[in-house]
């Protein structure tokens, strides 16, 4: 009671000396010495939108400072929720979430939350909020930011075939697992328009998406012409990320050179570089020779996409990306290796993002040897998963400690019937998995049950951190004031036995069958709709919106920004060289002089006609100054180096 | 005295079925180790001589006598020694030995000295310390027509014999230097330093063999270069030289050729370019091929490792930016684009199975994959070169152009000044094995054809004749390496790796006469005014380096001598060396063995199969425009040879007809096996 009456005070000090966030203006004073905590270290420091904007609409409700453990707070919140239970049930529009445990990615606190048209309005304890909120409540659970899936493919045409989930079920499949957003590949036809393409997934997706999505486009064949659309999808339609690939040889794959185009321009726009990182030169060979030893089943497909492959391309792209200062991202890390070398890349201070799915890190690659084939086929992926057992445990490892990021699903579902397509050749085989579903719960089982990460760490791998590369945030991947209501309520007892009899995917084979996690969502909030209560999906088909996302996320570009600065190289300003030159011209004894009889040189050679640079320094420290020579004979073949003024032999 | 005395004695009667092989000095060796003075005293005869006699193996015995000898000698010692309190004993027998040697017999030692006759056919090289890759120890060498004859104390030899007296210091095997171009054309030009001048200032700097690089020219005939080089390199050559061959361009008619090359023609080495983009560089599909077949052939594959795509764009960028001086070249080619071509060599030689020898690793990061893969388990070879090092690549940011221009070489040096030691530190540890200089040097002239582009510059630096020096001064002198492991990163490796061991590479009776004297307090100051070499500009100039040969001698004669040389153009031999050397094809072999995949036998998938849609909406299905060829390769057809056994009870012919073409959306129950988890 002593607080309230300091408030009032507060408050008029509140509009001169509020600062970004702080809700509480109370300067923090030590009170207890050393190892006492400071006072008010608990309290709420959510970002709050509306503390910016002059009419504060949520007055009173967060000026209390926040006491978990109070008997006498808890009864206040429950006889106003209580009040407004009462009125109206079922009105979907306003929720409010009671007594749940807020994890966002920085810490943890209690809090209730209300959210109106879709967004979060209030955060706070006693809030007092319009009558006929619906109340949910999440005693002894953790309301968490709604999971976001960075890499689907739910559409993604291979001979004719569409993956079995679509926009529908994945997305489906998405919020039964606690996943409120995805983010899917736009797969253009090589050679086609990435505008068109675009237009067709955003077509799609609008129609049957049941959760917000956003796109990334692949750049399936480089040319300069594709400037012009790159900078419209940016631009105009809110994309800031393409895959490129430098695998899939002959169709897809991308050479240095290529990439390093891409690289640069990507940069230049604002925009994130993904990578398929495998070696297609090599899988392409290694496929040949299998296939000539007369291994066609999935095992094959392991075999030839094996581990260094993928680990290869991984430290090419990135020392590509180094070159290009351009900030990259990996899709699906499946093995030890690969992900030791962005580990180590990231420690040189590349900005480079590891992204782990669902299927690295909850299974392995053992189950390409299965006797069933309609098993085996399952798991036919690429990168593949990695046989070696101890893979998903290292790569949850280095999830926990930041050296990886992002978690995906690469959901990217086949029926078996479809997968049979490839029965007597595996490199026929649909490469996909699912994961979509399982992704949170997999993260949770494995990561935060086996004390490898907190329950923040988990907030921040499974949707803050990718909120932030693709500059969604703070809309997405925070409870905040301001953010979309895409929440979940998270049950971390509850276990579940993830498998094909019950899961939403459309497909027969779940990889993850059998599997028992801990953690599982109770309620899913998208939209502010509840589309996840009591086991049973509520979803709307084509509620999902576009969600458009701008170039130069601050996260990614700031480092990048600063580099671009320092990097300038600087020539060094010589006096012209003097000496005597040999002539190319007529020594024509074995080669033709001109470099164009040995093939088409790179274009940087012939740039520099050899007139004189006056853009060039002449000033010389050795004392003689650029003009004051003799007329040089340029053409004479000198054997001997002559003395004089020439500078050859003095060491500066 | 009297007990060690018998014991002695009953091991003198040990029966020759128990000698080891290798083991010369019969009496001495024969006895089986044994220690006799607890567990902190050496082991007895650990010191003796045991390198290898290649004539012990053979049926007569010319230096018996020699041998008999010495081992008398021995035993005496030992019996004089028996009464010396442990330990004491070990420790004084070497240089104990020495002076019985020397002083026991004078009189003979007298004869032989006045019996000295002018003629270098046959030369002693007496009290000199023999040191090997593996061990050291003091002993005279007898050489007689290029060859060593003799090897231990007290020998026996012919009258009119050259006798050195090398008093106490090294005598190692001649320096083989694995990399140099001295004839690499360049726009029309040749290198200044060809097989004479470049040879002699190998021998003036210790080393007795080269290994040159034959560089065709793209699309030119790999025998004919070939030819062309061993003709020029016979003319010229003062010393022993092999040849590798660079493939500047792959396609399936060099198989032949390069199959000729090492079945007739004695090269067992090849060299594919990562750098170079539209001339020399191959893509990794070509790479893989490459190696595929060098591997069968049994041939060591060697590797410039450089990204040459990246430098492409690097170069266009740094000329458009308005730097065209030497400093563009290494801002053009930064030590990353070393390291990503080395780790993708090594990625591709793992999946190959086929040994990678990176020439030239310039760089920390490039090295430190070459170490890291090694401890992987990959066969893979590092050679650091003269100039990396000794000298580091600041100096491309010189204001005299003319120096600038001279370090000029790729990979380029590492702006890195640390770089150096590191590298010195991965040879000490055997991280890195070889050196090599890649010397290929080019007059300020020539490099000036690139005066106003940087991209023009013909690469390459000096380095022939300060190789052995420098590693001595950066690695021995400050106690990173020690004697016997500088022998074997100056010689010995290289000679197991590229298959001339132990002909080269070491002191032991049968080996090739290429010996050097060494002197390891030498202070010389490396100066383009006293080298050998014709370049006008040395990238050492100035630099103060210790140690350095006394007396090299090649082919058994002597060719440098007080600061003199001595050579004879064209006495240089063509070494022809064989495929799967030993030192590298045993693991390549067993691996080769084991690695072999394997499919998995299981029942026929009689499941329902998804039908392509003959005309699908955006994409043609025939996958022959998009997809490999090997896609499209085992025609759809049962395949007899596999296993028709299913664990899951149903079997291959007991399922009614299968109707392939047809669509099926949601899976059948019953026979399928798609829902049981076998």
């Amino acid at each position: 009671m002593a607080e309230r009456k300091v408030l009032p005070r507060e408050d008029e000090r509140c509009f001169l000396l509020s600062r970004l966030g702080a809700d509480s203006p109370k300067p923090r004073v030590k009170l207890g010495g050393v190892f006492c905590s400071v006072q008010d270290a608990f309290d709420n420091k959510t970002l709050n939108f509306e503390s910016f904007s002059p009419a504060p609409a949520r007055r009173g409700a967060r000026g209390r400072a926040e006491e978990p453990h109070t008997p006498p707070g808890l009864a206040d919140a429950r006889s106003a929720g209580d009040g407004g239970d009462g009125d109206t049930r079922g009105e979907d529009d306003h929720l409010i979430i009671k007594g749940g445990k807020i994890v966002n990615d920085d810490q943890s606190f209690y809090a209730d939350i209300y959210i109106e048209d879709g967004v979060i309005k209030q955060i706070g304890e006693n809030l007092i909020v319009p009558g006929g909120a619906k109340i949910i409540d999440a005693y002894g659970h953790i309301v968490i930011p709604g999971g976001i899936d960075v890499n689907t493919r739910l559409h993604a045409p291979f001979l004719g075939m569409n993956p079995a989930d679509d926009f529908y079920h994945g997305t489906q499949a998405a919020l039964a697992g606690g996943t409120t957003m995805i983010i899917d590949h736009v797969l253009p036809e090589p050679g086609t328009s990435l505008l068109a393409a675009f237009d067709q997934w955003r077509d799609l997706a609008d129609k049957s998406s049941c959760c917000d999505y956003s796109l990334h486009v692949d750049i399936t064949r480089w040319h300069e012409g594709l400037v012009e659309e790159l900078e419209a999808l940016v631009k105009d339609k809110g994309v800031n990320s393409f895959l490129i690939f430098m695998a899939y040889k002959d169709k897809f794959q991308s050479t240095d050179t290529q990439m390093y185009e891409a690289f640069g321009v990507l940069r230049d726009l604002g925009a994130i570089a993904q990578v398929h990182a495998e070696n297609g030169d090599i899988i392409e060979e290694e496929q040949k020779k299998l296939l000539d030893l007369g291994i066609t089943g999935p095992e094959g497909h392991v075999l030839s996409h094996p581990e260094e492959v993928e680990t290869e391309a991984v430290f090419r792209a990135i020392t590509i990306a180094k070159q290009a200062n351009c900030p990259l991202y990996i899709t699906k890390v499946m093995s030890k290796s690969a992900a030791d070398v962005i580990a180590q890349a990231r420690k040189k201070g590349m900005v480079v993002y590891g992204e782990p799915i669902t299927a690295s890190l909850g299974t392995d690659g053992s189950h390409y040897w299965s006797k069933n084939w309609a098993k085996a086929a399952a798991y036919v992926m690429a990168p593949p998963l990695n046989p070696e057992p101890g893979t998903s445990d290292y790569l949850n490892s280095l999830l926990s400690c930041g050296d990886l990021q992002v978690t995906g699903s690469a959901h990217s579902t086949f029926t078996t019937a479809q997968k049979a397509v490839g029965k007597d050749n595996f490199t026929l085989i649909p490469e996909g998995t699912n994961g979509i579903e399982e992704r949170m719960s997999v993260i949770w089982e494995k990561a935060v049950v086996a004390g490898k990460m907190d329950e923040n760490e988990f907030v921040a791998v499974t949707s803050t951190n990718a909120a932030k590369i693709f500059n969604l945030y703070p809309r997405k991947g925070r409870i905040a004031v301001g953010a979309d209501a895409d929440i979940v309520i998270w049950n971390p007892k509850e276990a579940r036995i993830f498998s094909a009899k019950s899961h939403n995917s459309t497909v027969e084979c779940n990889i993850f069958e059998g599997m028992e996690c801990r953690g599982s969502p109770a309620v899913v909030i998208s939209q502010g709709k509840v589309v996840l209560e009591a086991g049973k999906l509520n979803v709307t088909e084509g509620s999902g919106r576009f969600v458009p996302r701008k170039s130069f996320p601050d996260f990614v570009y700031k480092r990048i920004k600063a580099r671009t600065r320092m990097a300038d190289a600087r020539g060094v300003p010589r006096g012209q060289y003097d000496g005597p030159v040999h002539d190319v011209i007529s020594a024509t004894k074995s080669v033709p002089p001109t470099p164009t009889g040995r093939g088409p040189t790179c274009p940087g050679k012939a740039q520099i006609t050899p007139a004189r640079n006056l853009h060039q320094s002449g000033f010389t420290l050795s004392g003689t100054q650029m003009d004051d020579h003799i007329p040089r004979r340029t053409a004479q073949r000198i054997v001997a180096p002559p003395g004089g003024r020439s500078n050859i032999t003095s060491l500066s | 005295m009297s007990h060690f005395e018998r014991r002695c004695n009953k091991e003198e009667d040990l029966p020759v079925y128990l000698a080891r092989p290798g083991s010369a000095s019969q009496s001495a060796s024969q006895s089986p180790r044994q220690k006799s003075y607890g567990m902190f005293s050496s082991v007895e005869g650990a010191f003796e001589n045991k390198s290898i006699a290649l004539e012990s193996y053979c049926a007569q015995r010319k230096r018996s006598r020699s041998r008999e000898n010495l081992a008398d000698g021995d035993s005496g010692g030992s019996k004089d020694m028996g009464t010396v309190p442990s330990g004491k004993r070990v420790s004084l027998s070497l240089s104990e030995r020495l002076f019985f040697c020397d002083s026991s017999p004078p009189s003979s030692g007298i004869e032989r000295r006045a019996r000295r006759v002018r003629g270098s056919d046959r030369l002693l090289i007496k009290g000199g310390r023999v040191v090997n890759d593996d061990l050291s120890f003091f002993a005279d060498i007898y050489l007689e027509d290029g060859v060593i004859k003799q090897l231990g104390e007290n020998l026996i030899v012919p009258g009119g014999v050259k006798i050195i007296e090398a008093n106490g210091r090294m005598v190692i095997p001649g320096g083989i230097d694995v990399n140099t171009c001295l004839q690499k054309p360049y726009l029309g030009t040749q290198t200044v330093d060809d097989f004479f001048q470049g040879t002699k200032a190998a021998l003036a700097g210790g080393t007795t063999m080269i290994v040159d690089h034959v560089t065709p020219q793209p699309g030119a005939s790999l025998l004919q270069a070939f030819e062309k080089w061993q003709e020029a390199a016979d003319k010229k050559s003062c010393c022993d030289y092999s040849l590798h061959v660079d493939i500047p361009h792959w396609h399936e008619g060099v198989k032949e050729e390069l199959e000729v090359l090492v079945q007739e023609k004695g090269i067992n080495s090849f060299q594919v370019y990562m750098a170079y983009k539209d001339l020399y560089q191959m893509t990794d599909t070509q790479l893989y091929e490459a190696f595929s077949f060098l591997k069968e052939l049994g041939a060591v594959v060697l590797v410039h490792a450089e990204n040459g795509d990246l430098i492409a764009q690097e170069q266009s960028k740094i000329l458009g930016m308005g730097i065209t001086g030497p400093e563009g070249h290494a801002l053009s080619r930064p030590e990353e684009l070393e390291a990503e071509a080395v780790f993708r060599a090594i990625t591709l030689g793992n999946r190959v199975n086929c040994p990678v020898y990176i020439t030239k690793v310039m760089s920390k990061s490039a090295a430190d994959i070459v170490a890291l893969s090694r401890k992987k388990g990959s066969v893979v070879f590092g050679e650091p070169i003269t100039a990396s090092l000794a000298t580091d690549g600041t100096h491309y940011w010189s204001k005299n152009w003319a120096k600038a221009a001279a370090f000029v070489m790729s990979p380029p040096l590492s702006p890195d000044p640390t770089t150096p030691d590191h590298l010195n530190s991965l040879l000490a540890c055997g991280d890195l094995q070889v050196v090599g200089s890649a010397h290929c040097a080019y007059s300020t002239s020539q490099k000036a054809i690139g005066k106003d582009n940087f991209t023009l510059i013909p690469e390459g630096t000096n380095g022939v004749e300060e190789r052995m020096s420098f590693v001595w001064d950066k690695a021995v002198a400050v106690g990173k390496m020690d004697e016997n492991q500088f022998v074997a990163v100056s010689s010995t490796n290289a000679a197991k790796i590229f298959n001339l061991y132990p002909r080269k590479g070491r002191i032991a009776v049968g080996s090739d006469g290429d010996i050097v004297i060494w002197d390891p307090d030498k202070m010389k100051t490396i100066t383009a005014k006293t080298q050998q070499s014709a370049v006008e500009y040395n990238i050492f100039e100035g630099m103060e380096c210790r140690g350095g040969p006394l007396v090299v001698i090649s082919q058994g004669k002597i060719v440098y001598e007080d600061g003199k040389l001595h050579v004879q153009q064209g006495v240089g031999r063509f070494i022809p060396r064989k495929p799967f050397a030993d030192y590298i094809y045993q693991r390549i072999t067993m691996r080769s063995k084991t690695m072999a995949a394997r499919g998995v036998s299981r029942g026929m998938y009689d499941g329902p199969v998804y039908d392509i849609p003959a005309t699908p909406k955006y994409v043609t299905p025939a996958p022959s425009t998009k997809t490999s060829p090997a896609k499209n390769q085992p025609p759809p057809i049962r395949n007899l040879h596999q296993s028709n056994f299913s664990l899951s009870g149903a079997q291959v012919d007991d399922n009614v007809p299968r109707r392939s073409g047809h669509r099926i959306v949601a899976p059948p129950g019953g026979r399928s096996n798609i829902t049981s988890l076998g």
